[in-house]
């Protein structure tokens, strides 16, 4: 038995209501208790920034596409390595870190679970061996649907019960943890040379549309009883005026409620919004539509978003939106991956450079920044870069900086382009995050959209014992005016605790961690032998693998933490 | 100008990895100091002192400072690596990676260099009196971003793919190139005053190369413009001019005298 006691902090946890009071945090063993024995280990936080461990709802850090932009991006690697230490091992990469150093990062930053965003559910075991090598955090992994034939098949006939069962299958297959969907409807037509720009455009030869599969998936997902909504990256992704396909995906689903509101309340999460919310035709009429976008997701309860905020660097896009890493490509003329996965889905992987001097640039950094501010409530607006697609994880810290301080943010626009100012709203918001608002869309909002708000994502007794004390004290200095030292303060912790164990000290790794896989297990019972029938014949008929070869094993689930979903079928 | 002399010991090793030898390293470092700067062979630690005799004395301006390697050291890699002021002289071989990324002094190499020597080079100077080896002031592996600026002096030959994605600077070879110089190049000046084997200027959209003697293998890419004069060390030589790599959409000039 093992006890810490985290002592006098200011303690920032939305969902217990604690704001900023200065409180201690006893942990037992794994789980935080009401209070520990005079022989605890003492975290002395007196003066500092208490919160729950940090969790990130949307990144790529595992998996085909992850590797692949790893590969062919040595530069990346370029004066960014670290050397083997005494509790770690040697890494680098700056848009696309190595898995161990995803790990230790994500730690220093006083993050205790990543979730990837994308895993193709042919290549999840690649994606799990990722993951298993990715050191100190808890991840899961979304399972790419939104592209399936089969998905697609059940949806065109009308199939609902044959669905859920697939998607029970399916996760339960890949150990995945949400159903994800990338471009519905547009990855699979990119087969043909096509896309889906507009919701109302067909599939070729499946004749669906992406509303179909959103709908039909979302009410799968709620039939299910999934502990998370289904996540979607609209159709029509980064170009000029994709506001309006946006929007009638949000229409979509108005009235679509969570099967369980306890649990969470929305039906559907917006992946980088940031991406969706563009006005104008052309680049060259560029805008923000932030404003309209924010107005409808204030309006829609049922739904979040994670922003996707540009952090003007330079990095590696990826994605399994294959049609939309084409255009860019065409873009910048960088070099370019293209992938299609059988049956399922595709992915494309650029290099990417948000340079300050290009008006496009400064106008989405603007729009990232405007979601998140006008959006009322943060806990329905999650701090994300789609790592490392709008920008790594590790210029989180700047994003907070911003957020926090107008001071910081209207010296940034003021180093931007000329057309900048007049093509944006965000030099007219006043508004900043305090460290309670922090708190909420990094932890509490998270953990509750992923339905882990039990045990996630707060600091009352009961809950995972993931805690980060961060270098800062809110009552002697201003975050307002002081964007260096929170940029400090989130980059390296005093402390970060996950799972009951001191992984970070002052900045440095101290420890081996206890990293487990999160997924869903909605499979109990016996399985519908028509699906099955259906499932095999896709594999003795297409597939290039056979059906004994695909499920990933439980061996690649080393410290697994397997949710059940109430009823499951 | 402080001096600061390297003797090499005579002691067996693979290959060391020096990056650490800049006069910006050795500024306001006391020799004992110097002595114990980390120097690599393969995945291990060792002092500079153990592979050199240090001599001489520092200062606290690295343009003071004037580091002299007192010999042939072929297998030492990345010496002047990323250096921005002072000067390095080494007296015989270098090997690879010598002045890489520099943005500022002056390198000269009485010897031959390795390959990538000066590579992604942003300013200063490195004149190599022998022959350098492949990819002398090109890119690094992936980068799509070469050398932007600074001057590189070969007095004899140099490999393949020199200047490889060059945006800026001057590379000069006065003897013969191997093959694709200037690949990918979308500015700068490459200026072979010998033969070029083979492929000169593939793929590049931007920038200049000089070619004063034979090119055995021309792409066909480059279209012929016109016949000019060039001004080049005080003599006028008659030359075609070419553009391209058409192939690329390019735009570059290749200045072809065919001596």
């Amino acid at each position: 038995m093992s006890e810490i006691l985290v002592k006098n902090g200011y303690v920032y946890d939305p969902k217990n209501g604690v704001n900023g009071d200065v409180m201690d945090i006893a942990i037992r063993d794994n789980k935080i208790v009401d209070k520990v024995s005079a022989t605890a280990k003492v975290i002395d936080a007196s003066g500092k920034v208490v919160m729950a461990g940090g969790i990130d709802i949307h990144c790529h850090v595992a998996g085909p596409k992850v590797n692949a932009g790893r590969l062919m991006r040595p530069e990346d690697k370029l004066f960014n390595t670290s050397r083997r230490g005494k509790m770690t091992r040697s890494g680098g990469g700056f848009s696309v870190p190595s898995t161990f150093e995803t790990g230790y990062l994500y730690s220093k930053m006083g993050y205790t679970q990543a979730n990837e965003a994308a895993m193709p559910p042919l290549l999840a075991r690649h994606t799990h061996e990722e993951i298993l090598d990715t050191p100190l955090i808890d991840q899961s992994a979304y399972t790419l649907l939104g592209n399936n034939w089969l998905v697609m098949e059940y949806i065109k006939s009308g199939e609902k019960d044959k669905l859920n069962a697939f998607i029970a299958w399916m996760l339960n297959a890949t150990k995945g943890y949400c159903v994800k969907l990338v471009n519905p409807g547009g990855s699979e037509a990119w087969g043909w040379g096509l896309n889906c720009v507009q919701v109302t455009d067909s599939v070729p030869y499946f004749d669906v549309t992406p509303l179909e599969i959103i709908k039909g998936l979302t009410e799968a997902n709620e039939a299910l009883k999934l502990p998370t909504s289904i996540h979607l990256h609209c159709n029509n992704l980064g170009h000029p005026g994709n506001y309006t396909t946006t929007l009638d995906s949000i229409k979509l689903l108005e009235n679509v409620m969570p099967h369980n509101k306890e649990l969470r309340d929305q039906v559907i999460n917006f992946a980088h919004m940031q991406f969706h919310a563009y006005g104008g035709t052309t680049w060259k009429d560029f805008e923000s539509e932030a404003d309209k976008i924010a107005d409808s997701i204030n309006k829609n309860k049922n739904m979040t978003v994670d922003v996707g905020f540009v952090t003007l660097d330079e990095t590696t896009t990826m994605t399994a939106d294959g049609p939309m890493e084409y255009y860019l490509h065409n873009t910048n003329h960088l070099k370019w991956v293209n992938s299609d996965v059988e049956l399922e889905t595709a992915a494309g992987v650029v290099p990417y450079v948000y340079s300050p001097k290009i008006h496009v640039c400064g106008i989405q950094w603007a729009i990232g920044l405007e979601l998140a501010l006008m959006i009322d409530d943060p806990m329905r607006a999650f701090i994300t870069t789609d790592h490392p697609n709008a920008g790594p994880f590790r210029s989180y810290p700047k994003i907070i900086s911003w957020l926090m301080s107008n001071q910081a943010r209207l010296e940034r626009l003021e180093t931007l382009h000329k057309w900048v100012p007049d093509r944006v709203n965000i030099g007219g918001l006043s508004r900043v995050y305090d460290f309670y608002d922090i708190a909420k869309s990094t932890r509490a909002g998270p953990a509750r959209a992923l339905g882990l708000g039990d045990t996630k994502g707060h600091l009352g007794v009961g809950a995972d014992a993931d805690v980060a004390v961060l270098n800062y004290n809110p009552k002697t200095m201003d975050p307002t005016t002081d964007p260096i030292g929170i940029k400090k303060a989130f980059t390296n912790t005093a402390c970060t605790i996950k799972g009951g164990d001191i992984v970070v000290l002052d900045g440095e790794v101290v420890s081996k961690g206890n990293k487990r896989t999160i997924w869903v297990n909605a499979m109990n019972g016996t399985m519908d032998p028509r699906v099955m029938h259906d499932i095999e014949s896709k594999f003795l008929r297409f597939y290039s693998v056979t059906m004994n070869n695909y499920p990933v094993q439980d061996a690649y689930i080393r410290d697994s933490l397997e949710i059940k979903p109430e009823v499951a079928l | 100008m402080k001096k600061i002399s390297l003797k090499p010991k005579e002691k067996e090793y693979l290959f060391l990895d020096a990056d650490n030898i800049t006069p910006d390293n050795f500024a306001g470092k006391t020799l004992d100091e110097i002595r114990a700067t980390e120097i690599y062979e393969g995945n291990r630690t060792y002092a500079l002192g153990d592979y050199f005799d240090v001599t001489g004395e520092s200062d606290l301006d690295p343009n003071e400072i004037g580091i002299v390697i007192d010999g042939s050291v072929p297998k030492v890699k990345y010496i002047g690596m990323r250096m921005s002021a002072g000067k390095i002289l080494v007296k015989g071989s270098v090997g690879s990676y010598v002045g890489g990324w520099m943005t500022g002094g002056l390198i000269k190499v009485n010897g031959d260099a390795g390959s990538y020597a000066g590579i992604s080079m942003q300013g200063g100077e490195l004149i190599i009196d022998g022959d350098a080896g492949d990819y002398l002031g090109a890119n690094y592996r992936g980068d799509w971003r070469g050398m932007k600026g600074g001057k590189i002096v070969v007095g004899g030959s140099a490999g393949s793919d020199i200047g490889e994605f060059m945006l800026g600077g001057e590379i000069v070879v006065k003897g013969n190139v191997e093959l694709q110089a200037g690949i990918h190049a979308n500015g700068g000046k490459i200026v072979v005053e010998g033969d070029a084997e083979s492929r000169v200027g593939a793929q590049m959209t931007k920038g200049e190369i000089v070619v004063l003697g034979k090119i055995g293998y021309w792409l066909p890419g480059f279209i012929y413009q016109k016949d000019d004069q060039l001004e080049y060390n005080g003599t006028t030589y008659n030359v075609k001019v070419y553009q391209g790599d058409r192939g690329d959409g390019g735009k570059g000039i290749l200045y072809y005298a065919g001596a």
